[in-house]
């Protein structure tokens, strides 16, 4: 059995759909983080496999910034977190509602 | 026309003068007697002085006439009404007619100026207001100024701001005491004289304003006297007709002819200068000043000439039966001078202008003679009621000589003001010093006067040869030629006229004093005299004008001037004799009736009982003020009420306004407006747009629901449908 870039797209697109649903399904923060880390990453995948599809390092290039803007917003998440655990003693995604029209 | 030809010789520029000098006095009175303290003196000088001077102007402007052989003479001073072909400017004619009347305007008017200072002097502390003492003058002046202007205007137009200015001098001097009746108690019976005369003298001046209108109209749209005149000749006759008896009714209000005489009798309320200068002497005269001066237009029409002397001649009967009923010593002569004015009137309207001019003159010299001689016998009967009430006051301090007293009380000054208030209360109310029935024997204590009252008593009556015998001889004279019915009633009139003077002289001079105050009254002092005596001077020798004989008629030649040739009838001695003759048997009547059996004090009058209801009659006006009352001012009363309180009461103010249109607008305001237009419908309107997006906004808020989790699905969502839409398109 060969390998072929249809398995890392289908790949990419499972860890896209499982990163997803952590995102709508998970109310701690931290879990969501990570979700989004892995769609961020099956992003990536599915950016490396059509670069080598198509024989570009476009794609490649792409996903060093991803990975770049990744850590950055990872930062930022993670201070913004901190803060709000210190203001609310929580963090339970659900109760941050105060912006509830 | 004549303007600049003859403008050099002469002193015509002088004209308005005649004006300018009494309105400068009066403005120097007005504005300056305050603030400079004039004393009386000075206010009475200032004053007095302006109509002297207006006097010297006329009588240099009678002298230009007459170098100018009678030549009319305008000045123009200003340009007044300029409209299309209508010019009319301040304009004085100069001619023989202008200048008598100002002649005896000025001449008479400075008399009575000088002996108001004496009489106002005493009136004004009779009635405890003495700051209105320069308030006279002021007026006094102000109508010497409107006279001059209605005397010398050269149009109709000015002589008849003229003729409203005089107006309205006499209804500030009848109602010069306004606030009080003529016995100084507080009422307003005063005022309402000065309002009699104001209003029946509008109803002449619409008379003369219609008359005015139709002359405009009719006659070369001008009111200047000769293109009136010129346009008259080729006018139809009923034209002439229409403007005469229109002018007439205002002539019958101004100078007090029936049927609206009624104002001059109550118009005695004014002070007694004022009786005798605008009330005798001048400005009742002015109606037959414009009848003469409007001649060319009566001469066109017999008809209207008729009338008028009809009317002229009916008055002097008329109010001579009034005078010899009459108690109150200016009432005769208030009737007197009503029924004089008739003589006048009547001989105008018979075109004998120069006898009814003539008589005007003289009538100007005696009438005011008796109306001031009457003031001084007033205030020398109050004199005698003050002084006397003052006796009553002191009755422990030893009893003076009266006439001692009456200075120490001047000395001291304050004499007068202890014991206004309780003189008010216990004496003025009830006594009269202008009733006759009050005098008596006041001969002896006034004797000057008495003598002056005589002169203008005798003139009057027509006695030979006082000035009143030449002059209502010619009337006579005239009447006799010329009518008559006139002839009849104007010789029933001179022998009343006789008659009611007679009683007058015999009430107030002879017999005994009827109360204490004329017992004790005084002699009035010189500034009142001299100017009396100057009368009595001209009202002795003032028949010297105008004699009847041939080779004289010094005043109808003189007027010819103006009046063209004039035919002088030959001296009628019949006319004469028995005009003479009946005064003296009137006289004779009266000594009978009044003189040989004085009358003794609460006595009714001796004529009352054998005359009975006639005298009753007289006594009372023959009723015309009541019957004038019943038939014109109750109806007219009662109209003005239903006027007032129906139609614009309930009608215009409660119908018409409040319920028409205060309730249309309230209605539409209201209801349609607000209610409908503005709650229904803009409001609604506005207010469903307003619930359809509050109704959007509740919805879409519900989306932003502050889950996280939830934006994130919408996102995803939104995603996969763009995705989708993006690969199935």
């Amino acid at each position: 059995m060969t390998v072929t870039v249809d398995y890392y797209i289908a790949l990419s697109a499972i860890l896209f759909i499982i990163g997803a649903a952590g995102v709508l399904i998970r109310r701690n923060p931290l879990i969501i983080f990570m979700s989004i880390e892995l769609m961020l990453n099956a992003a990536n995948l599915a950016f490396v496999a059509y670069s080598s599809i198509y024989e570009s390092f476009t794609g490649q290039i792409f996903v060093f910034f991803v990975i770049a803007v990744a850590a950055a917003e990872v930062a930022v998440g993670l201070a913004l977190i901190v803060e709000i655990f210190k203001s609310k003693k929580n963090i339970n995604i659900d109760e941050m509602n105060s912006l509830k029209g | 026309m004549h303007l600049s030809e003859t403008v050099n010789t002469g002193f015509y520029f002088l004209a308005p003068w005649l004006v300018f000098f009494p309105v400068i006095g009066l403005l120097i009175n007005w504005i300056l007697a305050k603030p400079l303290k004039f004393s009386e003196n000075m206010v009475g000088a200032v004053a007095s002085i302006a109509a002297g001077a207006s006097f010297i102007v006329s009588v240099l402007l009678a002298y230009s006439v007459s170098i100018n052989h009678g030549e009319v003479m305008r000045w123009q001073l200003a340009e007044w009404i300029h409209i299309g072909d209508l010019a009319l400017d301040w304009t004085f004619r100069i001619d023989s007619l202008s200048a008598t009347m100002m002649l005896v305007v000025s001449g008479v008017g400075t008399l009575i100026h000088i002996y108001a200072i004496g009489y106002m002097h005493e009136d004004v502390r009779y009635k405890h207001e003495e700051g209105r003492f320069t308030r006279f003058f002021i007026y006094l002046n102000l109508f010497l100024a409107s006279m001059m202007v209605l005397v010398s205007g050269d149009s109709y137009l000015m002589l008849f701001v003229g003729w409203e200015g005089v107006g309205l001098c006499s209804f500030l001097l009848i109602g010069f005491w306004f606030e009080m009746d003529t016995l100084a108690r507080p009422s307003w019976a005063n005022s309402d004289a000065a309002k009699k005369a104001f209003v029946v003298n509008r109803i002449g001046d619409f008379g003369f304003l219609i008359a005015g209108f139709l002359m405009f109209w009719h006659l070369g749209n001008s009111f200047q006297f000769d293109n009136v005149f010129e346009a008259a000749k080729s006018a139809p006759p009923e034209i002439i007709i229409a403007i005469t008896l229109f002018m007439l009714v205002g002539v019958a209000g101004k100078s007090a002819q029936i049927p609206l005489y009624v104002w001059l009798p109550d118009a005695m309320a004014g002070p007694t200068p004022v009786s005798a200068l605008i009330h005798a002497a001048t400005m009742v005269t002015a109606g037959v000043y414009l009848i003469t001066r409007s001649f060319p237009l009566y001469d066109l029409v017999h008809e209207a000439q008729n009338i008028v002397a009809i009317v002229g001649a009916v008055t002097a009967l008329f109010a001579a039966t009034i005078a010899v009923g009459q108690y109150d010593i200016k009432k005769v002569l208030a009737y007197s001078t009503i029924s004089q004015l008739g003589f006048m009137v009547a001989a105008v309207g018979m075109g004998a202008y120069v006898a009814g001019m003539f008589h005007l003159i003289t009538h100007a010299f005696f009438k005011a003679l008796l109306f001031l001689s009457a003031g001084s016998v007033i205030l020398g009967v109050e004199r005698g009621h003050h002084a006397h009430a003052h006796h009553d006051h002191h009755e422990e301090k030893p009893k003076k000589k009266l006439g001692k007293k009456k200075k120490e009380e001047d000395e001291h000054g304050h004499g007068h003001d202890d014991h206004a208030e309780a003189r008010r209360v216990e004496h003025v109310e009830t006594f009269d010093p202008g009733d006759m029935r009050n005098m008596g024997g006041m001969r002896k204590t006034m004797p000057v006067t008495f003598w002056l009252y005589m002169i203008g008593t005798l003139a009057l009556a027509g006695i030979f040869p006082f000035a009143g015998f030449w002059s209502k001889d010619e009337i006579l004279l005239d009447a006799s030629l010329h009518n008559q019915t006139v002839y009849w009633l104007l010789t029933v009139a001179a022998f009343f006229t006789a008659f009611y003077m007679g009683r007058q002289i015999w009430m107030v001079f002879f017999g005994e004093a009827r109360t204490d105050a004329s017992k004790h009254a005084e002699e009035s002092p010189k500034i009142m005299t001299i100017p009396l005596v100057v009368l009595a001077i001209l009202s002795v020798a003032g028949g010297a004008l105008n004699l009847p004989f041939k080779g004289f008629h010094q005043l109808g030649h003189w007027l010819e001037y103006t009046l063209g040739a004039i035919e002088y009838p030959p001296f009628d001695l019949g006319v004469a004799i028995s005009s003479t003759v009946l005064a003296l048997i009137a006289i004779l009547i009266s000594w009978l009736i009044y003189g040989r059996n004085p009358m003794k004090s609460n006595q009714l009058d001796p004529l009352k009982k054998p005359l009975s209801f006639i005298f009753t009659g007289m006594e009372n006006k023959w009723y015309v003020d009541e019957i004038y009352n019943f038939l014109i001012r109750q109806p007219f009363k009662k109209l003005a009420a239903f006027l007032a309180d129906v139609i614009d009461w309930r009608f215009w103010h409660d119908f018409v306004h409040d319920t028409v249109i205060l309730g249309t607008y309230n209605w539409i305001g209201q209801i349609a407006l607000n209610q409908y237009a503005d709650q229904k419908g803009i409001d609604r309107f506005f207010n469903s747009w307003a619930d359809v997006s509050n109704w959007i906004s509740a919805n879409v808020r519900k989306i932003q629901n502050g889950f996280v989790r939830s934006y994130a699905l919408s996102v995803l969502l939104g995603v996969v449908l763009i995705l989708g839409y993006l690969i199935f398109k």
